[in-house]
């Protein structure tokens, strides 16, 4: 009695959803305080026996889990139960309830099997339609799988209201149960001669998404779908089939010669826009070939571009952007309208123009399109302006610097760059500009300008994003010092005290470089007394050149600087900074005594002429640019093996990572078979080499010959391993393999200036194929066993219609020619190979499929 | 294939939220937050599409449109065409409108049951099923009704099948 009574108290002051939303309206307890709350009612209401008061209850939880986020999926039991309700309001709120929360797995899936199966039968279609809608959400393969043939029934439906979501369901049980094609296709594909839109539209969208997914098995349907591109004029339908052609023409070129001519139809003949721009998305996409409908596709973008309607102005770009690659002169006709996008309000607009001016750059015009983009980088907004910094970075250094002929140009606007002020591309600079220095010979005077400018900017020190830059400046100022101006005013510049703003690697680097500029200073400065005393008597001519600028005051003056600046950071806590401070400190400390003793270094034989020859010699060696490749290029040694299981090295290591101490019996006696086994070879080992028999470094000793890979090469190896190691080939010799980019061939003759040669490796330049392409690579897979399936119920359907049609004449040799016959109607000749080769394919396959269809195929076959 | 349905008010508050593949409601939440910050950043009178392959995956597109206080927002895929999905947001506004003569915020937030029965109809496991809205309204009026006749028979005897069931 009491269950009851509390049952009945609980209906009667239950809130229901709309007091529920009332009061979340009201409240000022605070949302969490209130859901919190709601969340307390809702579960004991909940658990009540009246299903009224149970869906109700679950009611609210939906609510409250779609538009605030509280997890529901602790009711999916009760979901269940309020499914099952023989009331039509109870039923929705429950499938609505299961199709919000439930997925894979969900442990009481199992459970809606029956209750699905008895709804998808019911009298009353709104209860098969919501049965329907819940398995198009959340059909798994199990529920696919035992409802296949209710959903088979059901499309036959002769109510279209039943019958449209029938045929929406069938994606779902499609995808998650292959074998379902088999049954379904054949009353799937019937629906093409429906004169109702609805069902059209339907079953036209449910081939746009199989399609989609696997082009290469509606291609059998093409004569379909080009009857319906041909006869509908519903928009939406023929946006699908629009969509289902563009994925068709893209593997089968001669299909697009088909196609094409009914598509300007549609675009010279409607006034949707929508249709419109699908047709020209198609064109563009994949008939790009077909010279008139692309130049009438241009046409209507051109139409969209002088709207005033955002939308088709950014679609408008949008198509011309896809258009880009195969006809560029489609660009370059809408060059105005572009460069004036790049002044839109609408952020999508602009980038959009952005994406285009960069696919027009070319040699000739990417210094005139840079200045107007640098022009509206500097009134951009951050974002935007980051994004044309980005898209001329990029554009620029294509394939290894590839429209640049003017690198002085290039690199003065890479500096630039450097000075917009919402510049956050640092990373991207350094780059470049190090990559320039080590590829281009002839750009490294303008490179050290440039740098140098950099460098005694005082603004771009406290700009964060800017600090690789100045990494790079510093590296290039100290790498190519011989280009340098004034390398006295460098060290300064590189030693300024405003450089503690830096984080400590780029300050190293920094110190790095006053080094490497202090060394080449020195190593001038002895040369040119070598010379100077040598050839006292000769008059030397090159006594203007700027070898002769450093004289011992002002190489004692350079080294008392350095001393000075660097003197502190020989105590800063990192220890990187400290390290590079101290390697210059002692180099000084090495050269300073002699340096300022004597006044003229006339012996070529003094000890800090010694020296600095031996650091030049150190910082001689140029670098060059390394492939991306180059890690593959080392091959792998004889005897590594990547690939080996390592699991008994864990085993191993496992054993020896215990206390070693504790030898005793039990120990021993745990230790497995291996182990005792290597203990007895460690002991004859250790018999033969008379060393001490110890446990920890015998097992290691043991471990180290059978995974000697895993170790260093230690000095007492066997010559063989010596052997292996110089298999590997050094990294610098590496990047000796380049080869030199010769004149491109392609340049104008009119250039004033030569383009400087470009060190290009010969591969690793481009990037190789990306995790995104591997991926699709991966998922193509996936659905290989789905287009099986829709190839061999293809063929099956074929089969069937001809028999249906040439039933006095069941001569299976015919068949193929009469299926082509019947191809013929929408299609070209030329597709009857392809037909057949299609056919073909399917066969090779049949061990994927059941045998019954194996069997079908076996009959074709044999004819 | 369409992957989500939202509406949001101009505060950010979700009216009503729905996602075509099952996800999280934490992550769900995150959409919806997501979402709103980019349409809060877009001034008036630029295009409705957006390109949010951050926030849904690659290739996803979103359309949006903003009626007084609400954001309408549809999130699809490349099998859309998007001055489709554009009209689609008017047949629903216009449905909406419909149902509820001169449809406002306060009775989408109210009629919570009754806007998923029109977005039902419209769009059925992500794919666009009905674009007429007489006929949506058709098909959520006898839903209504059925709804209606299963209450009033449950009003007179809701606690008999307790008493039965003891």
């Amino acid at each position: 009695m009491s269950s009851s009574s509390t049952s009945i108290m609980d209906n009667l002051f239950q809130r229901s959803l709309e007091d529920l939303i009332k009061g979340f309206r009201l409240q000022l307890l605070g949302e969490s305080n209130f859901i919190s709350r709601a969340l307390e009612e809702i579960r004991r209401e909940i658990k009540s026996t009246d299903l009224s008061t149970k869906s109700t209850a679950l009611h609210k939880l939906s609510y409250l889990a779609a538009l605030h986020g509280v997890d529901m999926s602790w009711a999916a039991f009760h979901a269940v139960e309020v499914v099952s309700s023989s009331r039509f309001q109870h039923k929705r709120i429950g499938y609505q309830a299961i199709t919000q929360s439930f997925n894979d797995q969900t442990s009481v899936m199992l459970l809606i099997t029956n209750q699905v199966r008895k709804d998808l039968n019911s009298a009353n279609e709104y209860e098969v339609s919501l049965a329907l809608e819940c398995l198009s959400r959340i059909g798994t393969h199990d529920l696919a799988r035992d409802l296949t043939p209710e959903v088979f029934t059901l499309l036959a439906s002769s109510k279209s209201f039943v019958k449209k979501k029938a045929i929406g369901v069938v994606l779902r049980v499609f995808e998650k149960y292959h074998d379902a094609v088999n049954v379904c296709f054949k009353r799937l594909v019937e629906n093409f001669e429906s004169s109702n839109p609805q069902i059209l539209s339907a079953v036209v969208g449910v081939f746009c998404e199989l399609a989609t997914k696997d082009p290469q098995s509606c291609l059998p349907l093409a004569p379909e779908f080009y009857k319906v591109l041909v006869d509908s004029r519903n928009n939406w339908v023929l946006i699908k089939v629009l969509k289902i052609f563009a994925k068709l023409a893209s593997i089968e070129p001669r299909l697009g010669k088909k196609v094409a001519e009914p598509i300007c139809e549609h675009m010279r003949r409607t006034v949707a826009k929508s249709l419109v721009f699908e047709c020209v998305r198609t064109v563009v996409s994949s008939l790009s070939d077909h010279e008139a409908a692309v130049k009438l596709a241009v046409a209507k973008i051109r139409e969209f571009l002088v709207e005033d309607d955002p939308n088709l102005k950014y679609l408008g770009l949008n198509a011309l952007s896809i258009v880009a690659p195969k006809h560029l002169w489609a660009v370059l006709e809408n060059k105005e309208v572009i460069v004036k996008a790049m002044s839109d309000e609408d952020p999508n607009v602009k980038l959009e123009a952005l994406h285009l001016l960069m696919e027009m750059v070319n040699e000739d015009n990417v210094s005139e399109i840079s200045r107007i983009l640098m022009n509206y980088a500097l009134k951009s907004d951050p974002l935007f302006c980051n994004e044309i910094i980005f898209f001329v970075l990029s554009a620029c250094s294509r394939n290894a610097y590839e429209i640049i002929v003017d690198f002085d140009w290039y690199v003065s606007l890479l500096g630039e760059m450097a000075r917009i002020p919402h510049c956050q591309r640092g990373e991207e600079i350094e780059h470049q500009l190090i990559d320039i220095g080590m590829r281009v010979r002839d750009a490294r005077p303008q490179l050290v300008r440039v740098s140098w400018a950099l460098l005694i900017d005082p603004a771009l020190l406290s700009n964060l994003f800017l600090h690789p830059i100045l990494s790079a400046a510093a590296w290039v100022s100290g790498e190519y010092v011989e280009f340098s101006k004034n390398p006295y005013e460098t060290v300064e510049a590189l030693l300024q005290p405003r450089t503690g703003l830096l984080p400590p690697s780029i300050r190293a680097v920094y110190i790095h470089s006053a080094f490497k500029v202090l060394v080449f200073c020195l190593g001038s400065y002895f040369s040119s007394q070598e010379t100077t005393s040598s050839s006292l008597a000769q008059e030397s001519s090159s006594g203007s050149s700027s070898m002769n600028a450093f004289t011992h005051g002002s190489i004692l003056n350079l080294v008392n600087v350095i001393e000075r600046d660097l003197g502190p950071l020989s105590e800063t806590h990192n220890v990187e900074v400290q390290e590079r401070a101290k390697n210059v400190l002692g180099f000084i400390g090495m050269i300073k005594q002699e340096i300022a003793e004597k006044l003229d270094l006339q012996d070529n034989e003094t000890e800090s002429s010694r020296v600095t020859a031996f650091m030049e010699d150190v910082f001689s060696e140029e670098f060059g640019p390394v492939s991306a490749t180059a890690q593959e290029k080392a091959g792998v040694p004889d005897g590594l093996e990547l690939k080996e299981n390592l699991v008994d090295l864990e085993e191993i290591c496992g054993e020896f990572l215990k206390p070693v101490e504790s030898e005793s019996v039990s120990y021993t006696d745990k230790i497995s078979f291996s182990i005792s086994k290597l203990r007895i070879r460690d002991q004859q080992e250790a018999s033969s080499s008379s060393s001490p028999p110890d446990e920890a470094s015998s097992l290691l000793a043991e471990h180290r010959k059978r995974h000697g890979m895993f170790y260093l090469t230690s000095q007492k190896e066997d010559p063989d391993s010596n052997s292996t190691h110089s298999d590997y080939p050094l990294a610098n010799e590496l990047a000796n393999e380049i080869s030199q980019d010769p004149f491109n061939p392609k340049r104008k003759p009119n250039q004033s200036k030569p383009r400087p040669v470009v060190v290009k490796l010969d591969d690793g330049d481009e990037s190789r194929i990306t995790p995104q392409a591997k991926k699709n690579i991966q998922t193509a897979k996936d659905d290989e066993s789905l287009s099986l399936a829709i190839q061999s119920a293809l063929l099956v359907k074929n089969k069937g219609k001809e028999k249906d049609r040439y039933e006095g004449n069941p001569n299976s040799g015919q068949q193929e020619k009469e299926e082509s016959s019947r191809i013929e109607n929408h299609q070209n000749s030329e597709n009857k190979k392809k037909k057949k080769k299609k056919k073909k394919n399917g066969e090779s396959s049949k061990h994927n499929c059941t045998n019954h269809d194996g069997e079908m195929k076996f009959s074709l076959m044999s004819e | 294939m369409i992957k989500a349905v939202m509406m949001l008010n101009t505060q950010g508050k979700p009216r009503l939220a729905k996602f075509y593949d099952y996800m999280p409601v934490e992550k769900q939440q995150e959409l919806i937050r997501g979402v709103f910050s980019v349409l809060c950043s877009r001034p008036e009178n630029v295009s409705n599409f957006l390109e949010i392959d951050s926030l849904f995956g690659p290739f996803s597109r979103l359309v949006y449109k903003h009626y007084a206080t609400l954001y309408f927002v549809l999130v699809f895929d490349g099998s859309e065409n998007e001055l489709a999905m554009l009209d689609l947001i008017q047949v629903l506004v216009e449905t909406l409108d419909k149902c509820f003569s001169n449809v406002c915020e306060l009775d989408i937030v109210f009629n919570y049951s009754k806007m998923h029965a029109v977005l039902d109809e419209i769009v059925f496991g992500g794919q666009v099923l009905e674009t007429s809205s007489a006929e949506v309204i058709k098909a959520v009026e006898e839903i209504s009704k059925l709804e209606a006749a299963s209450n009033s028979i449950s009003l007179v005897p809701k606690s008999v099948s307790g008493w039965r069931g003891r």
